[in-house]
């Protein structure tokens, strides 16, 4: 699943991506808050589900290599953040839905056959 | 028509002089303290009276010591435009209230300011009761003071001389940067640049990951915990080396830090998502070789080797 195909297959209100991002191949998810344990554990190409809405996880993003940020709880996204994204080539997303409802859209995205 | 609310200043691109006062300061340096408030109770005409008297243009409501509300002059002017300043302060006040807290740097402060526009903002401390406010104009005058005392050490040390940076070897990767306590808006630049200039030796993607992670854990860690340090990384001939060395205030006990989810941070870095307790374990497990020394009373020094 690319990154321009993720929105519409997660069939869930979400504003698009602001910045400028290479549509690649998203192979994995993760889910957290803390920027630490995203730091750990999540895989390169993926998508983090989180309602950190600020340039430090655009940077986490970006050292581990992921694709695609899904900022839930409608938080809004600062400029700085946007513009970050926008520097480091990383998609940003922003829904009104909950982390758990994102996360368990994008599993059964992940592993449709 | 120039902004009254926004600030000439960012902490991202001031001199780095600036910069570190704006982190060294706290919020609770610059607010004005005690603060003028009314309750909900108050008609409108009595916290008019109030911001007469005092000559202030912001009124914070409070109930039981916490914060509900807050009537600017905009809405006594309202309330006087549309007949209604006899009523209540607890029925015309603006609910959604930005507040900052005590314990902030105050680069936070001046970020808020850019960033919502607003004349002022109450702060709380941590038990969340309002313990202050901060206008644009308390700000430029703590800034001022602690810039004032700033220049003066300066032009003492200016007669010394700038020690000249190492020359970087042959197809060595040589870096070196300064972190500030604090500087969230930078916190990482360290980490992308060296991860960059690995990446430019065409090492391993995933060697490249295990440096960035401990790099980023290592320069977050003197963001949130120390008084300001410096990261080095040195890459080459199939070693790349990381030493992290700090100010201070030093670990009192090692052996808790390096422990999984055993964290010092306070609950505002925490809501930030740093704080988990995983740093030095996190950089521990992606190296070949670490080390660590540290004592309160002296800084923090950390070096982690990963081969490739």
């Amino acid at each position: 699943m690319r990154i321009s195909e993720f929105g519409a297959s997660l069939g869930i209100d979400i504003e698009t991506a602001q910045g400028v991002y290479a549509d690649r191949e998203i192979t994995s998810g993760y889910s957290s808050d803390l920027l630490s344990d995203v730091m750990a554990n999540a895989g390169a190409d993926g998508v983090l589900v989180t309602v950190q809405a600020h340039k430090n996880a655009i940077a986490v993003a970006s050292l581990v290599g992921l694709a695609a940020i899904v900022v839930c709880n409608s938080r809004p996204l600062p400029a700085d953040m946007i513009e970050s994204a926008r520097s480091e080539g990383v998609a940003v997303f922003r829904t009104p839905a909950t982390a758990f409802e994102v996360s368990g859209r994008l599993w059964v995205a992940l592993h449709r056959p | 028509m120039r902004d009254m609310a926004s600030l000439p200043i960012s902490p991202e691109t001031g001199p780095q002089v600036v910069l570190e006062l704006l982190y060294s300061l706290k919020v609770r340096d610059a607010m004005s303290s005690p603060v003028i408030s009314a309750v909900p109770s108050d008609s409108m005409r009595e916290v008019q009276y109030r911001m007469r008297d005092n000559g202030i243009t912001g009124v914070p409501i409070i109930e039981g010591g916490r914060l509900v509300g807050l009537v600017s002059m905009g809405l006594i002017i309202e309330a006087l435009d549309s007949g209604r300043i006899g009523q209540k302060a607890g029925e015309l006040m603006t609910r959604t209230v930005i507040s900052l807290e005590d314990d902030m740097p105050l680069a936070f402060a001046t970020t808020y300011f850019n960033r919502y526009k607003f004349g002022r903002f109450p702060v709380l401390d941590r038990d969340g009761l309002l313990v202050g406010i901060v206008c644009a104009s308390d700000i430029l005058r703590a800034l001022l003071v602690a810039m004032n005392a700033e220049v003066e050490r300066l032009e003492q040390k200016l007669s010394a001389a700038a020690t000249p940076l190492e020359r970087p070897a042959e197809g060595l990767v040589h870096l070196g940067f300064q972190v500030t306590r604090f500087d969230f808006e930078n916190a990482g630049k360290a980490s992308a640049e060296i991860k960059k200039a690995l990446k430019g030796l065409n090492i391993d993607a995933a060697i490249v990951r295990r440096a960035a992670v401990a790099t980023y854990e290592l320069e977050l860690n003197q963001v949130i915990h120390s008084e300001g340090g410096s990261i080095y990384a040195v890459a080459g001939k199939g070693r790349i080396e990381v030493v992290a060395e700090d100010r201070g205030p030093g670990i009192p006990d090692v052996d808790a830090a390096m422990t999984e989810g055993f964290s010092t941070a306070t609950e505002w870095i925490r809501s930030l998502g740093f704080g988990a307790g995983m740093g030095l374990p996190n950089t521990k497990r992606v190296s070949d070789d670490f080390t660590i020394d540290s004592a309160p009373g002296r800084g923090t020094m950390v070096r982690v080797v990963i081969n490739y």
